[in-house]
């Protein structure tokens, strides 16, 4: 019950000690981790929670952050992914936040992390056991944008009503002659709650199939959280005459050579010139440690995005 | 290659912070701006970011607005973020307004109530004109009001005791209910929403929001016919009861202001009609936040009167999920982080829509070249 | 509610709770989540140290130390009441202490025959089917007793379990409950050191 003097006393610089081990007080996550707990025993449920404003701003992730606040503790290895890269600014910023606050060593390497928190991916090699993974959830209502009053979702829910759903993707396919959703493509678990995966790519909602993974989800502004347990039906809607289908590229990664990966886009010019590569770096990297080599191989793109190379190119591309 | 701007890494995000550092500072050879200094002179942005920032302690506040580069809401933030580090203790006894220590108290209602009319520090009056002397470097003199605080007494009835006798006011404020007041601030929005629910997002939402649904009200998207009964400033205690005590100890005085606006009649219940009314309370010295509170307070309890739901200002879940600065700010703000992976999703789509649709028109085209080609032979 | 917030607390004989609260209710809670993650496997607090009093199994009391608080009401069985384990729990908590179990967050049971109809806690709300009680059931050992065939989300195919001390009529009981899935309750399993939850959306055959 000695909560107040849960304060750090260690070598830090004294402006990090004012604050308790993970940021949070731990009324705060005794109360996130009764809500994990729920949201794990009623799988795709959107558990109301107490979300508190983070150093981060809402919309940054501060749902995933709170997640991984009240989970994470000194044994873990911690890894923190934007758009699937481990370097992209945000996904820095958090992981300095938790390698900061919660004396935790964190890594790239999908493999050796033991939480993994992502805004819009999920990474490329198969998730294992005993890996969690914390999703950034914008808008955790998969039926928001069909209905935005949360006291007629809600019912929706509670009594399983999701014909609203079903008649929006028909309407897709009436338009357009197939479902037009691309990216937080919705997913019923274990056949009785509809849930949003969060903004990923419909590339990546077999993933959630039946995963040997802690999936939790956390929306900090919209003060929900969900999860979805290992080995979990997780079946993204469709039609039997429109089955579900994931996005293909004519193209391969121009690093690596990878046909199976998500790709993006990287635009060259203003020429229309473009190139694809992986969206996950780690997957990217390693294949390419691997020998694994692309059409455009040794592009500037390629070198390893550490600090000090980030910087360089970012000058050069200032002098340019 | 705009690439890499994405990518920046550790060290652009440390050197974007040195230079956000540069920039708050500005012109070195300026003298810095000191906490106490916008405490004391800046005092009422001071007030708005402890309302806003669900925490009372003008030094923090003052901090934060030195470290937003006066950016209120960004303040605000900062409040909010280190007030989530903080454990709660408990929640205090309400105040009694009715026994302010006031430095302003105004009543539109009457030409005068018991106690007077009191006009305190406003802007109320003065000609908006720049005062250039304040522009004159160095420290100008200042005129003192006359002080009579000794006619002042010791508790000035509030309109709503004027009113009592005759009950011509509705009475409210009266919580019967033994639950713990709700607290936004460690349970989510719940719908429908309570009065005490309702009544503490509007006293943590954002200023301009609340005006400008206040303002909607009065031209007509769900008017209430607000005429301001009274608005009181100045300092108020607060009680609190330690469980091992058991009895109330003080806390604080704190300056807080509040509004009683009268609205149309209803009759509440199956009693005689009455004036309803809406209320408002804020942190520190800030009338246009607890005028507008007052309005949309009102609006709010539409419903509950039996009224139709129709106008914006009306809406418990239109007004309470999007009146929160921190939580608007940020999400509309968040569309600046990176999201190429959902774009690439829909541009794939797209693409493929558009090669569809060229596609079925070189077929078409075709078709009737060769159509044309038939009827020329 | 409140039955026992009135009586003064015997810190005389207290044992101590968690010696380092925020690094072990950490690690608690990873096996906690872990074991209701994966309905059926055993979680193991062997390696915590905690002296819980006579009458909590570790496991238990770690469960509660980790999860309740000011914020949860506390049911406890008459064998537990105004107990040193009550104060114990009290003390270490702050959750209050409710007699009415439909009121409460979590529910202690320390004989199983003494403890009301599981119908009697809290079932949940259809629109809030989280609002539910969790119930905390020691039992003599989670291995030895009738094999149970568990599936459903967290189990990949199926797993066995046999906690001792369980008759059929508990598991019909619990079984009735959650054929009405969003609402039910979920169950934790304890038995010395050793835990297994059982969540609502496990279907047990037997």
């Amino acid at each position: 019950m000695n909560e107040i003097s849960e304060i750090k006393i260690d070598n830090k610089p004294p402006q990090e000690r004012y604050y308790t081990y993970a940021y949070l007080d731990e009324q705060t996550k005794r109360m996130i981790r009764r809500a994990i707990l729920k949201a794990l025993s009623i799988p795709g449920y959107q558990v109301p929670f107490g979300s508190r404003e983070m150093p981060l701003p809402y919309g940054w992730g501060t749902g995933g952050i709170q997640l991984t606040a009240a989970i994470i503790g000194p044994n873990d290895v911690y890894k923190c992914i934007d758009q699937g890269a481990d370097d992209t600014t945000n996904a820095v910023s958090i992981r300095r936040f938790f390698a900061t606050v919660a004396d935790v060593a964190t890594t790239e390497d999908t493999a050796k992390a033991t939480i993994i928190q992502s805004r819009h991916r999920i990474p490329e090699r198969p998730l294992q056991s005993g890996q969690i993974m914390v999703l950034q959830v914008p808008q955790p209502e998969p039926l928001r944008s069909l209905e935005p009053r949360e006291t007629e979702t809600r019912a929706m829910h509670a009594y399983e009503e999701y014909g609203l759903q079903y008649v929006s993707l028909y309407e897709n396919i009436s338009a357009y002659g197939r479902i037009a959703a691309t990216a937080g493509y919705p997913v019923m678990i274990d056949e009785r709650y509809l849930m949003s995966p969060s903004p990923i790519p419909k590339f990546d909602n077999p993933k959630l199939d039946m995963s040997p993974a802690i999936l939790l989800f956390g929306a900090g502004r919209e003060k929900r959280i969900y999860a979805v347990p290992p080995y979990t039906k997780v079946r993204s809607l469709d039609f039997e005459d429109y089955p579900f289908e994931t996005q293909t590229w004519d193209e391969v990664c121009a690093l690596c050579g990878s046909d199976t990966s998500y790709l993006d886009e990287v635009v060259l010019d203003d020429q229309g010139n473009h190139m694809f590569v992986c969206s996950d770096s780690h997957f990217c990297a390693e294949r390419r440690e691997n020998g694994h080599l692309g059409p455009l191989a040794g592009h500037s793109l390629a070198q390893k995005s550490d600090d000090s190379n980030a910087n360089r190119v970012l000058q050069e591309g200032i002098a340019k | 290659m705009a690439y890499v701007a994405v990518k920046g890494g550790e060290r652009a995000i440390t050197n974007a912070h040195k230079w956000l550092g540069e920039v708050r500072r500005g012109d070195t050879k300026i003298p810095e701006l000191s906490v106490s200094q916008i405490r004391e002179q800046m005092s009422l942005a001071v007030d708005r970011v402890m309302a806003e920032g669900s925490c009372f302690d003008p030094e923090l506040a003052a901090l934060a607005i030195k470290q937003a580069r006066g950016d209120l809401p960004e303040a605000i933030f900062l409040l909010r973020a280190y007030r989530t580090t903080l454990p709660r203790f408990g929640f205090s006894q309400p105040v009694e307004t009715a026994q302010m220590a006031v430095h302003r108290r105004v009543s539109a209602a009457f030409k005068d109530i018991p106690g007077g009319q009191v006009l305190g520090p406003t802007f109320d009056y003065t000609h908006r004109l720049l005062d250039f002397k304040l522009a004159a470097e160095g420290e100008t003199e200042i005129d003192s009001a006359a002080q009579s605080y000794s006619e002042m007494p010791e508790e000035l009835a509030t309109i709503a005791q004027v009113f009592e006798h005759e009950g011509l006011l509705e009475i409210d404020g009266v919580n019967n209910n033994e639950d713990p007041p709700f607290d936004l601030t460690r349970e989510p929005m719940s719908f429908p929403a309570e009065r005490d629910q309702r009544l503490q997002a509007l006293a943590r939402g954002d200023e301009g929001f609340l005006l400008s649904l206040a303002y909607s009200s009065q031209r007509g998207w769900g008017n209430t016919h607000p005429l301001c009964g009274e608005i009181r400033m100045g300092e108020v205690s607060i009680g609190f009861i330690p469980d091992e005590l058991g009895f109330e100890i003080e806390l604080a005085d704190v300056p807080m202001t509040e509004c009683i606006m009268l609205s149309g009649f209803a009759s509440i219940e199956g009693n005689a009609p009455q004036y309803t009314r809406g209320y408002g309370l804020t942190f520190g010295h800030n009338e246009r936040k607890a005028m507008s509170m007052s309005i949309v307070d009102r609006a709010l309890r539409a419903r509950d009167m039996g009224g139709e739901v129709t106008a914006p200002c009306q809406d418990e879940e239109f007004v309470l999920y999007h009146s929160d600065v921190v939580e608007a700010s940020g999400f509309v703000q968040h569309l600046k982080l990176p999201h190429y992976v959902d774009f690439q999703a829909d541009l794939q789509f797209l693409r493929r829509l558009r090669s569809e649709f060229t596609q079925a028109k070189d077929a078409l085209n075709q078709s009737s070249n060769e159509e044309t080609k038939v009827a020329a032979q | 509610m409140n039955a026992a917030a009135a009586t003064p607390l015997d810190l005389s004989t207290l044992l101590p709770g968690f010696s380092e609260p925020a690094r072990q209710s950490q690690s608690c809670f990873r096996l906690i989540m872990d074991a209701t993650a994966l309905p059926g496997s055993i979680s193991d607090f062997a390696d915590l140290c905690l002296t819980p009093p006579q009458g909590i199994d570790k496991a238990a009391a770690a469960c509660l130390l980790t999860l309740a608080d000011a914020d949860t009401n506390l049911w406890l069985d008459p064998a537990l009441r105004n107990s040193e384990s009550e104060n114990w729990l009290r003390f270490h908590t702050g959750a209050p202490i409710t007699t009415e179990a439909n009121t409460a967050t979590f529910a202690l049971i320390s004989s199983i025959e003494s403890a009301p109809n599981f119908g009697e806690f809290n079932q949940g709300d259809a629109k809030y089917p989280d609002r539910s009680t969790t119930i905390l059931v020691m039992v003599s050992s989670l291995s030895g007793g009738t094999h149970l065939t568990l599936r459903g989300p967290g189990i990949n195919d199926e797993i066995v379990i046999a906690p001792r001390g369980l008759s059929e009529k508990f598991w019909r009981e619990r079984d009735e409950l959650v054929a009405h899935f969003q609402f039910g309750i979920d169950l934790i399993l304890s038995a010395g050191s050793q835990l297994v939850s059982i969540p609502r959306t496990t279907r047990i055959t037997y």
